[in-house]
């Protein structure tokens, strides 16, 4: 989840391994440097926990999504059936919520789905006309990145440059948006 | 010592029911059956019948929690998955009840076969009888003594000889390693899932549906197979915490824990899904044939139903649902254990609403005789199981997985 930075400076350091990547997150954690993020073409277990992100507050995002498409369908249901044109089928109550549990899942699921697309595509900066922040094309291939915000960080450039191949990076490139 | 007492509560039961029986009338107050009634001279009642329906229940629900060993196994196999090897030897621990309830079974049918099931009454199918049924003769291809006898043998011999050979491989493979065995192993695997595939099913209506013979779903054989399921994974949960707990399976992390409750979890849901399914469809459609079922279970019987049928649908599917929602609570002992035993009780009223109400009617309930039955077989299918883990190492040490279930990190 980065955010949009305008005249920052990063210095990417370029891994080959997965499980490299994962121990220098530890040791560059460790030597006081504060690392931005890290691009990986496939999910790393343990990464989130190494890099000691907060909780995730997706879920919480996924419920209140959720919840509205519930409450939609009921709207939606009550409306129609209950309120506007009351309908007897299958000799039941007019209104009888156990036949629209399967639109209640279903809405419930789609605006989570579709809400979640959207919280995806905000928190990652991404749309039809924005230019994605790509701080290393080959971590769609086969690279790691670890990225380190020089913003954000108090010791020096070349401290960091040698922190990061210690831990083993591949090389260390310095990029500016 | 639950044998004993689960002995001396059946025949507390027993007593009651036999001293109790003699006073009630045997008018069966058909509340919902006035359809099912007609015709169907319904047998005397005897209080034995309770005794026997009871047999009958427990001995269905852990021929299911024994047989979902190998189902476990087997989709392991196939899978090759490699983070259930740490604890392999609990659920292949499991199916070694299956020939004790397959003599149960058979032994319940041929002494109590009339009793229990309406549709053995040979009358139903002679046209110049006064109860010739013509629905459940239009059955009678399937549902006849030989064919539901051979079936049912069927059923419990190739679920036992898959698991003795999976069994004898894993148990060989211990002594000589390679990868021989694991091959061998999974082609059985892939054997016993196909048969699975159809004799679930078939053996879904022989146990369970047959009971209410007009009645039938298409869902029924998947909703017995999601209820058994999720019944066998709450008992391996519950044998490997009880085996971590004493010290051994020490191997076994919160990671392999994570990934049993979420079997757990997303298996109750699954169960949900399938239960309502059948329910919703037969709720919508309002076919008189098709709704008696919920309507014995529901308002039948003076309603002694309806608090198992809320039990039922409150302990497989709001308890593990949100018992069992957050990472946190999959990874601590405690918390899984209270959902599977949640998961293990409400599915013995799963059976028990499907049952009950076709073999005793009103003559149901929940007393000292379910009780003691209860802990009859449960102790018999916890010393089976204890046996077998017994029998050979608790890791299976030459496993070619063995290596990445040790590893087996999810974090």
């Amino acid at each position: 989840m980065s955010d949009v930075h305008s005249n920052s400076k990063f210095l990417v350091g370029i891994y080959d391994d997965d499980d490299v990547v994962l121990q220098a997150v530890k040791d560059v954690r460790k030597a006081g440097v504060k690392i931005h993020e890290v691009y990986s073409p496939f999910p790393i277990h343990g990464l989130d926990v190494a890099l000691g992100h907060p909780r995730t507050k997706l879920g919480i995002a996924a419920f209140l999504f959720g919840l509205t498409g519930t409450l939609t369908a009921i709207s939606l249901t009550f409306y129609t059936e209950g309120y506007d044109w009351p309908m007897i089928v299958g000799g039941k109550d007019s209104y009888s919520p156990i036949i629209y549990i399967p639109i209640f899942f279903e809405l419930t699921v789609l605006f989570s789905a579709l809400g979640m697309v959207a919280t995806f595509l905000l928190s990652n900066g991404l749309g039809p006309t924005v230019k994605p922040l790509m701080y290393d094309l080959r971590t769609t291939d086969n690279k790691f990145a670890m990225t380190i915000d020089m913003s954000k960080n108090d010791i020096g450039e070349g401290d960091i440059e040698s922190i990061l191949k210690r831990s083993g990076a591949a090389e260390v490139n310095i990029k500016q948006f | 010592m639950g044998l004993g007492a689960g002995v001396v509560l059946v025949a507390l039961g027993c007593f009651l029911a036999a001293s109790g029986g003699g006073h009630e009338t045997h008018e069966v107050a058909h509340a919902a059956g006035a359809e099912h009634a007609e015709g169907v001279a319904h047998h005397a009642y005897k209080w034995t019948n309770r005794l026997w329906a009871n047999v009958w229940l427990n001995a269905i629900y852990f021929t299911g929690a024994s047989v979902i060993g190998m189902f476990f196994m087997s989709y392991n196999y196939l899978a090759q998955a490699g983070w259930s090897v740490a604890f392999k030897r609990v659920p292949e621990a499991l199916p070694a009840y299956l020939p004790i309830m397959g003599i149960v079974v058979l032994a319940v049918f041929f002494l109590a076969g009339h009793d229990l099931f309406h549709w053995t009454n040979p009358a139903l199918y002679d046209t110049a009888s006064p109860e010739y049924d013509p629905i459940i003769a239009g059955k009678h291809g399937f549902l006849n003594t030989p064919f539901y006898v051979i079936r049912v043998a069927l059923y419990f011999v190739l679920w036992y000889v898959l698991w003795r050979m999976i069994r004898s491989y894993s148990l060989q493979e211990d002594l000589s390693g390679g990868t021989d065995y694991y091959y061998k192993s999974l082609r059985v695997g892939v054997i016993f899932l196909v048969v699975f595939a159809v004799t679930s099913s078939t053996s879904a209506w022989d146990f369970v549906m047959s009971i209410d013979t007009h009645w039938f779903s298409t869902m029924f054989g998947w909703y017995t197979l999601a209820s058994w399921h999720v019944t066998g994974l709450a008992i391996i949960t519950l044998t490997v915490l009880a085996l971590k707990e004493r010290g051994y399976l020490q191997i076994v992390t919160e990671s392999h824990l994570h990934d049993l409750g979420k079997f757990m979890f997303a298996f109750s849901i699954f169960w949900t899904y399938v239960w309502f399914a059948q329910f919703m469809l037969i709720y919508y459609a309002n076919l008189p044939e098709e709704t008696i079922h919920y309507r014995e279970i529901f308002s039948g019987f003076g309603g002694i139903y309806k608090a198992p049928f809320f039990i039922n649908l409150t302990l497989n599917f709001v308890f593990p649902f949100l018992v069992l929602m957050t990472t946190a609570a999959k990874r601590t002992g405690i918390i899984l254990k209270v959902a599977a035993w949640g998961i293990v009780i409400g599915h013995y009223f799963d059976f028990y609403v499907n049952i009950m109400p076709g073999t005793v009617g009103s003559h149901g309930g929940f007393g000292p005789m379910e009780f003691g039955m209860i802990l009859i077989f449960a102790s018999g299918f916890v010393w089976s199981v204890y046996s077998q883990l017994e029998k050979a190492n608790l890791v299976p040490k030459h496993h070619p997985m063995l290596e990445e279930s040790l590893h087996h990190d999810i974090n």
